[in-house]
């Protein structure tokens, strides 16, 4: 049985179909990536499996149980958690406060074990700890974003454009990052702009063209595909 | 002496001014609403105070206590029902109704209550102590007192417990609150419950200074409170502060001066300056708009 499993979705903003029937799955331990241009429907997909936007028609299924319907934040206590697109941290707020509110659902003994591995896993955040997030780079704003989300544990960590505005040196860590918290167990899905890092890192990937998935397969597979290296590999 | 005495006086009528304008911060900070009804809890609570003691005859202990239970009540109700619903509608459509709901609330008042001014009894028999030699009133430093410790409790929750940590959260960034696992509407209804129960704490003490209940009592307490907040910058708890002790600072000299005609229009005059001056307030932070 998949982990997530997305059939027939269909999200609309008012008018504007932006997902018009999309169906695929992730199984556990994979990194399965979403690419596609500007406007294919990648983010609204993942905030819909969010539980942020409520989908018009189709089913989500995460661990075998319906999604459609649960509010966001229940959604989170299921084991599924979502680092969005421009990163949204709490710029007011102190690094570790920031940290705290992504364990919101958790208790105080569980955070401060979760809270040990992710400052291993993302020193500079200790360092910065009681910084106000505003004050951070954009690639230390990027690693609080993603430890942020994983404070609450999740099964499954969608990651939306984690590398958007990133210097390239910092892009490599942050792929090396997932890589490393897919091995250690967290189901990756990824949506990226930066198609070739994201097939270079995935199991599977899948093309999205205005709310279709007009092709899917291995990341290499993709990575070789004539089609998808000329419309998002830059030829 | 005349001096210190006006001094306590600005203190105390600061103070309330102070714990209502803290209401409409909080709420402003969470929801970007200005919530106009915010003066009439006020009258609420007054009213609540004065049929515990004056109708019911009983102890004013337990009137302070159902005053501030009542309005907290009253903020939450008053956001579920009126509010709430409006969550996700354009801001204008939630501020009309918020006048709405301070008007429902007047006329509703005056409907049970009568248009008169009801006495509201003396919370407590001693009026004046004497410190070292002078004679103060017990009320202006209890108001003082209480003002601070709430203030500080206040702060202690926004700054350092879950639920407030949450609170500023969702003030941020709703949608990133979210993802967190945070529950939005929960935190709201918090945050009006904290928010009215500063306004129950403020109609008990208003009604201590002033002894009366009207149903427009609230119009010009919440006006003043709302330039305070505005005046400390909107959406800063410090600057609510602030913004109430100036505005109380400024009402009293006034009168003292023997211009006590010109106390509004002076503390209007403040909010103009400030507002050419510093747009944001004294306090206030240059926000972006949210999308």
């Amino acid at each position: 049985m998949a982990l997530l499993s997305v059939k027939d979705l269909h999200v609309s903003y008012g008018a504007i179909k932006a997902v018009q029937g999309i169906s695929f799955e992730i199984n556990q331990g994979e990194i399965v990536t979403l690419i596609g241009a500007n406007g294919a429907g990648k983010s609204t997909t993942l905030n819909t499996i969010a539980g942020i936007i409520k989908p018009d028609d189709g089913s989500i299924e995460f661990k075998g149980e319906s999604l459609v319907g649960v509010k966001a934040h229940k959604i989170v206590e299921k084991g599924l958690a979502l680092c969005p697109e421009g990163r949204r941290v709490f710029a007011q707020m102190t690094v570790a406060e920031n940290l705290e509110m992504g364990g919101y659902t958790r208790s105080d003994a569980e955070n401060s074990e979760t809270l040990e591995i992710v400052y291993e896993r993302f020193p500079r955040l200790k360092e910065r700890m009681n910084q106000t997030a505003g004050t951070l780079s954009g690639g230390e704003q990027q690693m609080l974003a993603m430890g942020r989300a994983l404070m609450s544990k999740p099964e499954l960590l969608m990651l939306d454009e984690p590398s958007m505005g990133l210097a390239p040196i910092l892009v490599e860590e942050i792929f090396d990052i997932i890589r490393a918290l897919n091995e250690q167990g967290t189901t990756i899905l990824l949506v990226e702009q930066n198609a070739s890092m994201a097939l270079s890192i995935a199991d599977r990937g899948y093309v999205l063209e205005v709310g279709h998935i007009s092709k899917t397969g291995t990341g290499a597979d993709l990575l070789h595909d004539d089609d998808v290296r000329k419309a998002y590999l830059g030829g | 002496m005349t001096f210190l005495t006006q001094l306590l006086n600005g203190l105390q009528l600061g103070s309330i001014y102070a714990l209502v304008a803290l209401g409409y911060t909080m709420v402003y900070g969470i929801i970007l609403l200005l919530n106009f009804a915010h003066g009439d809890i006020i009258m609420v609570g007054a009213y609540i105070s004065w049929i515990v003691m004056a109708k019911l005859g009983m102890n004013p202990a337990i009137a302070v206590i159902l005053s501030v239970a009542g309005c907290t009540l009253l903020g939450v109700l008053i956001d579920k029902v009126a509010y709430a619903p409006l969550r996700n509608a354009p801001r204008l459509s939630i501020l009309i109704t918020a006048i709405g709901v301070s008007y429902f609330l007047e006329n509703g008042a005056q409907l049970v209550f009568g248009a008169d001014a009801k006495v509201v009894p003396p919370y407590i028999g001693v009026s004046n102590i004497k410190v070292a030699g002078m004679s103060l009133s017990l009320n202006a430093i209890l108001t003082i007192v209480v003002t601070a410790i709430s203030t500080a409790v206040l702060t202690f929750l926004v700054q350092k417990t879950k639920l407030g940590k949450a609170m500023r959260a969702v003030s941020e960034d709703m949608g990133a609150a979210r993802l967190m696992g945070i529950n939005v509407n929960t935190t709201i209804s918090f945050t009006f419950a904290l928010g009215s129960a500063l306004a129950g704490i403020g109609a008990v003490l208003y009604s201590m200074a002033y002894s009366q209940a009207t149903p427009t009592m609230g119009i010009m307490l919440g006006t003043k409170a709302f330039v305070a907040a505005v005046l400390g910058g909107i959406g800063s708890i410090p600057g609510a502060v602030i913004g109430g002790l100036l505005v109380g600072f400024a009402e009293v000299f006034v009168s003292a001066l023997g211009l006590s005609v010109w106390k509004d229009a002076v503390v209007f005059l403040l909010l103009i300056i400030v507002l050419i001056v510093k747009p944001t307030g004294i306090l206030g932070r240059t926000m972006s708009e949210k999308v």
